[in-house]
Parts: C-alpha cells; sequence; structure tokens
C-alpha cells in the first residue's frame, strides 16, 4: 500500500508557512532598526543585547529539558530568540548585564513555560520581564543614555564597553532623559508640555534640532526599540506586506493614541503632548507592530483584535498622561492581556446561516 | 452581473495548469470493471444479473431501492464475471458488494429508453423518472442521486438553477475540460433540469481562472435569454452549495436548511451533461471524465473512464508513476480521500485520481497551536476552528457542537492555512462522527423509552379498567371475567 497516513482526512496540501517562518520574518524584520540603534549606542549595547538574547535561549532551553519536551525541535521555532530579542530592544542600553539575565528568568521560565509553553502564556513575555524589571530596579531601568554612535569620539571602546555592562560602571554624564521622561519631569515641575518640548531638543546630549525627525530616525536617548521610529515602522510594514501579521492592531493601537493625543493637545496644549509626539516616542511603534501584535496574548478574532489595539493605544496614552511612568506601553499590553480571553469570547464571528446569538437565520417569507 | 462577497476563504496552489490543457482522452477498455453496488448516499442496489449472464452497454445490472438510491448500469457489453466483494474506494477499504464485468469487447449499447425529442413538452415527472431510471447523481463529489435534487421544484419555488462550474479544488480540470469540449450538452441539460425545476432563471457560475471555459459557455448560452454564465473569484470553497448560492444571490442559506429554501438548485456542469444524454439519448450514466493528476504521475491527463475501471487502469493509461507517490487521493485534495490502494473501481463521483509528492503536501508534525488567528479569520463558516479544537481535544463535544461544529462543511481551509500544521479538520470529522453516535444512540433509547412507556401506559390502563370493572360488577362475575380477559 502507498504511504501509511499519519492522519486519515485531509486536506492533502497545506501552506508553505510555518511557525518557525512566521517568527523569522518578525526577527528578519526587526534586524535594520536593531543594527543601526546598536550602532547608535555602540559596544555596551551589543553586549546587552547578546547576553539578553543568550540567556532566553539558555533559559528556554532548560525548560524545555526540565519539561521532558524535544529541546532542539521546539529551540528551533525562534520564539525565545524573539522574546530575548524584544525585552532587549525595551532595555536601557547601557545597562548591567545581570539586567538582561534576570530579565530572561522572569520572561521564559516564569511568563512562558510556568503557563505551559509556547502558546499557552497569557501575558507577553517580554513584557512581564520588561515590567517585572522596571518596578523591581527603577533606578537601573531609567538610566538612558545619550547615542554614542560606534567609532565616534566618546564611543566607549570594547574594553569599557565590558566594564560599563559587566562590572556596572557607567560614566558619569552621559545619562539622558528620553523625551517622554523628560516632559513628565518638566511638566511636575510646573513647565508647560509645549515649552519642554522644544526645551528637550537643546538640552540632550547631542544638542540635535528639536523636531519630530529626531524621534523618527533615532537620534536620542532611549532603549533599543524606542528610537528610530522609523526603521521600524518599515520593519513592520514589511510585516503587514508579508502577511505575517495583520493591520488591525497596529491601525486601532497607533490611531487611538494618535487621536487621544491630539484631541486633548488641542484641549490643552500645556498638560498635554500632541498626536504626533505620542506616537514617534517611547516604543510606541515598536509596541504596536512588534509586541500587541505578539500571537499568543492577543486575540484570535479579527473583531476582537481591533478592540485590543484600541484598549492598547488608549491605556498607553492614560499611562503616559496621568500615571507615575513616563512610558505605558508595556503596562497597557499587560492589562489588555489579562483580558485576551474575553474579548475573544465576545468577538466571535457570526455563523454562516446563523444570527449572532447562533439561531439559524429566518427563511425570507416565512418571518 | 453583481455578486457579493463570501468570508474568509483561501489561495491554495492550483496545479491546474498540469491537466488544464489536456483534452479528454477515453480510456480503452480494461480487461475488467468492478460496479460496486452502493457508489453514494443511501441504499445499495439491488443485483439484477448472476454470473454467466451476457449483459450490453447500458443495461440495467442493479436496480435502485427506494428514493435514495441509484440504477447501477453495464458501463459495455459483455459477461458477469462474478458477484462479489472487493474493497471499496473508501479509506476504510472495506470489501462491499460489486458487479464484476468482463468486456467483450464490442461495446455495444442494449436497447437504450427513447429519447424525448422535446423535453419542454413533457413535464417534470417525466424528466426526474428518466434521471432516476439512468442512474444520474451529483458528479462534483458527494454523490447524492440527482432525481433528489430535481424533486426540489415540487415542494419549493425555485426560482434559479445555479449551475456549479466553481471547480475550486485544486488539480481537478475534469469540469473545465467538459464545459470547453461540451458547452452545448452541458446547457441543453441545465436547461431540461432548469424545466424540471420549473426554475426561470439559469446561473452557470464559473471560477475566473478558467477563461477559456468562461469564454466557451458564454458563447453557448448566448442563444438563451434566461441563462447567465457569471465569473466568480478563483477563491477555495468558492464551489461549496452554500457559498456559490451566496456570492451570485447574496442571500445566506439558514443553518439547518436547504439552499432550495431560499429558491436556489445547484447542479454540478458534468451532472448537467449526464442529464442531457439520459433526456435526449436515453443514455444512462456509464462513464465519467476523471481528471488523473499530481506531480508523481508521469503524464498527468483528462481521462473518460466507464465505471468500474480501476484506479490501475487509469493510472497505467497515463504513464504509471514518475516517482512514489506519498499519499493517492480521490477527489480533490482539499475534501479528497484517501484511497486504500489502485485495486479499487472508479465510481460515479470519483472527480479525480491524485498522486502526490510529500514535496506537494507539505505535511509536517504537529507544532503547538500559536494563536495566530489565521484559521479564524479564513473560515468561510465563521467559525473559530482553534476554539473547536481545543474543545475536541478536551473531549467536550458539547462545547465543540456549541460553537458550530455541525456547521462547518469540512472544506479542509483551517487545516491547509495552519503554521503549525494542526490536523485540525481531523478532529472535527472525529467529532462530528462521534457526535452523530451519540445522536444515534439516544434516538435509539428514545424509541426505547417510549415504547416502555407507552406499554407500561398500556398495563396501567388495563388494571385500572380491571379495577373500576370490579369496583362495578357483582363478586361473582369477576371469575369470568378473568377467564376472559
Ligand atoms: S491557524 Fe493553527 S496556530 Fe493559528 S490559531 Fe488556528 S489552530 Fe492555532
Ligand atoms: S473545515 Fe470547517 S472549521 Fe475549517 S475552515 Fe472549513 S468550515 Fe471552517
Amino acid at each position: 500500500m502507498i504511504g501509511e497516513p499519519a492522519t486519515p482526512s485531509g486536506p492533502f496540501a497545506h501552506t508553505a508557512n510555518t511557525v518557525q517562518r512566521t517568527m523569522f520574518m518578525v526577527l528578519l524584520a526587526l534586524t535594520p532598526a536593531t543594527l543601526f540603534n546598536l550602532y547608535l549606542f555602540g559596544w555596551p549595547a551589543i553586549l546587552l543585547f547578546a547576553v539578553t538574547v543568550g540567556a532566553c535561549v539558555v533559559a528556554e532551553a532548560a525548560c524545555l529539558v526540565l519539561a521532558g519536551k524535544p529541546v532542539s525541535a521546539t529551540l528551533s521555532d525562534g520564539s525565545a530568540i524573539l522574546t530575548g530579542w524584544l525585552l532587549a530592544m525595551t532595555l536601557p542600553p547601557w545597562a548591567p548585564w545581570w539586567i538582561g539575565v534576570l530579565g530572561a528568568m522572569f520572561a521564559i521560565p516564569l511568563a512562558k513555560h510556568a503557563f505551559g509553553g509556547l502558546g499557552q502564556n497569557l501575558f507577553n513575555p517580554a513584557m512581564v520581564a520588561r515590567v517585572a524589571l522596571l518596578v523591581s530596579f527603577p533606578v537601573v531601568m531609567t538610566a538612558w543614555v545619550a547615542p554614542h554612535p560606534l567609532f565616534t569620539t566618546g564611543s566607549p571602546t570594547l574594553n569599557e564597553a565590558m566594564t560599563i555592562t559587566f562590572a556596572g560602571e557607567t560614566p558619569d554624564g552621559v545619562t539622558a532623559a528620553t523625551a517622554l521622561g523628560y516632559v513628565k519631569t518638566e511638566l511636575s515641575r510646573g513647565i508647560p508640555v509645549s515649552e519642554s518640548l522644544q526645551e528637550y531638543g537643546r538640552s540632550s546630549a547631542l544638542t540635535y534640532a528639536p523636531d519630530l525627525m529626531d524621534l523618527a530616525t533615532g537620534f536620542k536617548p532611549g532603549s533599543l526599540g524606542e528610537t528610530s521610529a522609523g526603521l521600524i515602522l518599515l520593519g513592520g510594514i514589511f510585516l503587514l506586506w508579508r502577511r505575517v501579521i495583520t493591520w488591525h492592531i497596529p491601525v486601532m493601537m497607533i490611531g487611538t493614541l494618535f487621536v487621544m493625543g491630539t484631541l486633548f493637545n488641542a484641549f490643552d496644549p500645556t498638560r498635554f503632548a500632541p498626536g504626533f509626539f505620542h506616537i514617534l516616542s517611547g516604543s510606541a511603534i515598536l509596541g504596536a507592530f512588534f509586541i500587541a501584535t505578539d500571537y499568543v496574548t492577543s486575540p484570535v478574532t479579527q473583531k476582537g483584535q481591533l478592540v485590543f489595539g484600541f484598549g492598547v493605544g488608549l491605556l498607553t496614552w492614560v499611562i503616559r498622561t496621568f500615571a507615575g511612568y513616563p512610558e505605558g506601553m508595556a503596562f497597557a499590553v499587560l492589562l489588555m492581556n489579562s483580558l485576551t480571553p474575553i474579548i475573544d469570547q465576545y468577538t466571535r464571528p457570526r455563523m454562516f446561516g446563523r444570527t449572532r446569538k447562533g439561531e439559524p437565520l429566518p427563511v425570507e417569507g416565512q418571518r | 452581473m453583481k455578486l457579493f462577497p463570501i468570508r474568509g476563504g483561501i489561495h491554495p496552489q492550483y496545479r491546474k495548469e498540469l491537466t488544464g490543457d489536456c483534452a479528454i482522452e477515453a480510456l480503452p477498455l480494461p480487461n475488467r470493471l468492478y460496479i460496486p453496488l452502493q457508489q453514494h448516499i443511501g441504499v445499495p442496489a439491488e443485483v439484477l444479473v448472476s454470473e454467466g449472464d451476457l449483459v450490453s452497454k447500458g443495461q440495467v445490472i442493479a436496480r435502485r431501492q427506494g428514493p435514495v438510491s441509484v440504477n447501477q448500469h453495464a458501463p459495455t457489453s459483455g459477461r458477469v464475471a462474478a458477484v462479489t466483494e472487493i474493497p471499496a474506494p473508501h479509506p476504510s477499504g472495506l470489501p462491499q458488494p460489486t458487479i464484476v464485468i468482463e468486456p467483450d469487447g464490442a461495446d455495444t449499447w442494449g436497447t437504450l429508453a427513447e429519447p424525448i425529442t422535446d423535453p419542454f413538452a413533457v413535464d417534470a415527472q417525466t424528466i426526474e423518472a428518466r434521471v432516476a431510471e439512468c442512474g444520474i447523481v451529483g458528479m462534483g463529489g458527494a454523490g447524492f442521486p440527482s432525481a433528489v435534487k430535481l424533486n426540489l421544484g415540487i415542494r419549493h419555488r425555485i426560482e434559479t438553477l445555479l449551475i456549479n462550474g466553481a471547480e475550486c479544488e485544486p488539480y481537478l480540470t475534469c469540469d473545465d475540460r467538459v464545459m470547453r469540449e461540451h458547452a452545448d450538452e452541458v446547457i441543453d441539460g441545465a436547461r431540461i433540469m432548469a424545466h424540471a425545476l420549473h426554475a426561470p432563471k439559469i446561473v452557470v457560475a464559473i471560477e475566473e481562472n478558467k477563461p477559456q471555459a468562461l469564454a466557451i459557455m458564454t458563447a453557448a448560452a448566448q442563444a438563451h435569454t434566461n441563462m447567465e454564465v457569471v465569473a466568480v473569484p478563483a477563491k477555495y470553497p468558492m464551489g461549496s452549495e452554500r457559498h456559490l448560492t451566496l456570492a451570485i444571490t447574496g442571500r445566506e442559506t439558514p443553518a439547518r436548511k436547504l439552499t432550495a429554501d431560499l429558491g436556489v438548485v445547484v447542479h454540478n456542469v458534468a451532472t448537467a451533461r449526464a442529464v442531457h444524454h439520459a433526456v435526449r439519448h436515453g443514455r444512462p450514466l456509464v462513464a465519467r471524465v476523471v481528471t488523473v493528476s499530481g506531480q508523481a504521475m508521469r503524464t498527468p491527463k483528462n481521462v473518460e473512464a466507464p465505471i468500474g475501471a480501476t484506479v490501475s487502469d487509469l493510472i497505467a493509461f497515463c504513464g504509471g508513476f514518475a516517482q512514489r507517490p506519498e499519499r493517492l487521493v480521490q477527489g480533490g485534495p482539499m475534501m479528497g480521500a484517501l484511497l486504500p490502494g489502485t485495486d479499487v473501481p472508479v465510481v460515479k463521483s470519483t472527480s479525480g485520481i491524485l498522486a502526490l509528492t510529500a514535496e506537494e503536501i507539505n505535511d509536517r508534525p504537529a507544532d503547538p497551536c500559536v494563536r495566530c488567528g489565521s484559521c479564524v479569520a479564513i473560515c468561510a463558516c465563521g467559525l473559530v476552528p482553534v476554539e473547536i479544537a481545543a474543545h475536541v481535544r478536551h473531549d467536550d463535544l458539547e462545547g465543540a457542537a456549541r460553537l458550530g461544529l455541525m456547521d462547518c462543511v469540512s472544506c479542509g481551509s483551517c487545516s491547509w492555512v495552519c503554521p503549525s500544521h494542526i490536523p485540525l479538520v481531523h478532529y472535527f470529522n472525529y467529532a462530528k462522527g462521534a457526535l452523530n453516535a451519540q445522536e444515534r444512540e439516544r434516538r435509539k433509547s428514545e424509541r426505547t423509552k417510549t415504547l416502555v412507556e407507552a406499554r407500561a401506559a398500556r398495563v396501567e390502563r388495563i388494571a385500572a379498567q380491571r379495577a373500576a370493572n370490579l369496583a362495578r360488577k357483582p363478586k361473582a362475575a369477576v371469575g369470568a371475567e378473568e377467564v376472559g380477559a
């Protein structure tokens, strides 16, 4: 007989798509922004990035061994690399090595494998790690530096970078505030947003012009994933084009953030930052295309994805504007993650031939 | 014509180019033909011949039993070699009663039913009876007796006869070729069916990836004002009756109802051609066009094969295998079934025989579900396959049913699209089978319960009556009453 069937029913044709390919596409989409930012922040950032991704992969392997699952087959799906990569992109680039390792511990064993591994976790592992680190080590996690591009004066050599990353000795005078952080601090001192926004450009270490272009290109302090929204957006568009993600979550999230920012800014520009500032600063774009769109922790229905994107956008704006933290994307994503099962339940599509409630449609003429 | 969108759907690799330009070739008569008594949904036919009988082409060799059953005819002239059991063309490969015919090579027709020269002058019953007599079934794959579907004109007011030339399954080009080579026969058959159904309008729906068929059919339909040939988007599962009806009429068939409840009856193009042969020439359904394809086949072809030719006959006619096939499938790759071997016969609903390589099937071990939502986005029935599968896996069949398991048309799109290659449809088919079995069990026990209750009620009634009699009658009469009882 010909080919003993593994599964007796069809179909006998399948898409070429695999989980592995999907993860690879996401990593590919992240690459330009990551390379550019590693260049901007120099050797310490490169070391931290390597440590974080490495720690995630090691943690994943360890968890798989403990759970008795096949290691190499599962590791090759690339999900641990992606988690580490995304986490590294939200850390201060010159943070010490143990931040990356600790983050990996939060992300992989705690946020992923405690729930049952790939596909089972309720919360986005990278965001769980980021929030846990932020709450536990607020000082280290907000020690941002201004860009020190590789091979320029002031950029640490590999040796100096070793001391920064592994001995935790950040040289004096290089820390700087992120745009969101600066505006927030100034506002708390009574300086109107409209002024601090202008002031921000002059005060930042590299004294670039205070325009939005900076935010888009990346010459400003922040994490790897916060700066250069432009390249990240490019990666996001790539994912849309390759149909790895759909537009629902990113468009709703960015749209909501922009509309909220614009509306309130029009209402009181001294207290509320404008819409463009909101979407180009912090990790709004990274969050919209790469984090909120995480398959596992976002709704499976398209209507649910719209609700989810709206929620993340709204909460990000609320937290940035009213809460103690300057950046709220990670919190917003986690909050909406917790609602995902409920959203899925209430946004199921209408079944063919049935009403929303699941009753058969009436036959016309017999109503 | 304005078309209406259908939800979801996929664009698999069609690979129709393997056979799209292969004109229909007749299969040389094999040495033996195997005609199973049951090649359709419903009751098997009753054998009319016995070993050694001589039969002529088109002679009834097995008679249908009731309406959901079809006649079988001798596909050629020859001798009945045996009436025996051979494996069925079904994944189970279970043996089933089959008539074996040894052709004499002359291929002479017997006396056929009188041709109906003006079908539009006769009534619906005459046409229906002819279609039933000629053993015609739905040739798109389901194999439902066509006469039953022509009957729908009695209880429903039919507005549109929809001729399904979508052929949305990858690989298959048999309907495409039939339309390109026999457009007039298809159109005539369609008009006869519309007459039987009292349907004022005929729409022929063809997927837009068949431009030649569209052009030829449009030209052939020109002469008939009540007929329209429509290009529908190439999107799987466009050929599903309910979805095609929605695309053409914009109306959604309510759950548990038929398209006929909306005034639409759907028939396949090859069925229409068979109706033409039956009505105009009195010829029963004894052959069909089969697409023999797949990259493991040496020369893929469209073959007109007598019913009962074996799969190995067709494979040999197509030059054998170019390489060892990973899977041998009958029908299309999406909804077709695994063939248990090459000894099984071609039946009336066999639209394709595919020898597929591992690379074409592209199956791999399942990964965990990553909740990507693709299956939800593409399900043309608006279901949430990932959730239904989760219920099935936890053996919660009621939960799965609440989420619409029984509304699933098993089109296979969700399994096709899943990046984790989870065999979703396999779960659903398993669960549907289990639920149907439960339902049968429930009905049976309910029937038993009603019987038991009825008996109990009767016993009680008799006892009560007796008590009443006892109370009324004088004591002396009791003994006599008891004897009489
Ligand atoms: S397509 Fe597969 S992986 Fe994606 S949600 Fe459905 S079952 Fe899960
Ligand atoms: S097989 Fe069923 S659940 Fe899957 S896509 Fe088709 S109709 Fe939907």
